[in-house]
């Protein structure tokens, strides 16, 4: 049991570190909401898994309100991004000062 | 008997633990934020199915797992309209590849601010049927007043 205590762990870890990389660099902010969004749902994961694995439930109700940050903050980063490209004339944001897409940047990276 | 539960319980949680790593994967490897999100609402659905059940299994109360249907409510009602809006915004902020879209239909010249789609924050101009059949974006407007299907 002890092999698929640490596969499980691992593979784990193995996400939430892949989402942190593409969290500090991901290129655009919306790049970092969907991160932060993945990562919020891989450590609820965790602490299921670590409740499962411990038979330990005092984690579960912090599963629940991790689970419901993890919507607020991703919509409340969304409305307030489309607040800002509302009053925007070309629709992307450009004559407001915001910077160019990475994606039609560089043709994409 | 515990056994067998047991080893289900144990393939539950693998499964939901490697599509959270495939989640990881997918979000350094995919290049636009769209393909990332595809990749990262592996785990948000499947994946914490597939942990709660292992879970519910191994902790053996009706109170937990009441409250682990209640996460997995939770993330099947709120993934989609998250994932909406996101993707929604990051079509007008053009952080799209375009080049790699078999299919754009946001692309058209959409008669989007002349008439309501249904989609439309409450502060957006009002439609005006016939400026859109002005500009042949619509082949025939409806008559003045007549209700709309």
């Amino acid at each position: 049991m002890t092999v698929v205590t640490l596969v499980l762990y691992g593979l784990i870890g193995g996400g939430a570190l892949l989402a942190l990389v593409r969290l500090a660099m991901g290129p655009s902010l919306l790049d970092r909401v969907v991160a932060t969004d993945t990562l919020l749902v891989i450590i609820s994961a965790g602490l299921a898994v670590y409740a499962a694995l411990e038979r330990d439930p005092t984690v579960v109700p912090v599963l629940v309100v991790v689970s419901l940050l993890a919507f607020v903050g991703s919509v409340s980063i969304a409305r307030y991004v489309g607040g800002m490209l509302r009053g925007s004339a070309t629709g992307d944001g450009r004559d407001l000062g915001l910077p160019v897409a990475a994606e039609e940047r560089e043709g994409g990276r | 008997m515990t056994a067998v539960v047991d080893v289900v319980a144990m393939a539950c949680l693998l499964a939901g633990a490697f599509l959270c790593l495939t989640a990881g994967l997918g979000l350094v490897r995919f290049p636009d934020v769209l393909s990332r999100m595809h990749a990262g609402t592996k785990p948000q659905v499947l994946g914490v199915l597939l942990v709660m059940v292992g879970a519910a299994i191994r902790l053996e109360g009706w109170s937990n797992a009441w409250m682990l249907l209640l996460v997995a409510a939770f993330q099947l009602l709120t993934a989609p309209v998250s994932a909406h809006m996101i993707s929604r915004v990051a079509y007008r902020r053009r952080h799209v590849r375009r080049d790699l879209l078999l299919v754009d239909e946001f692309d058209a010249p959409a008669p989007a601010d002349r008439l309501y789609l249904g989609d439309e924050p409450g502060d957006a101009p009002p439609e005006d049927p016939a400026v859109a059949v002005a500009e042949h974006v619509v082949d025939e407007g409806p008559p003045a007043g007549a209700p709309r299907g």
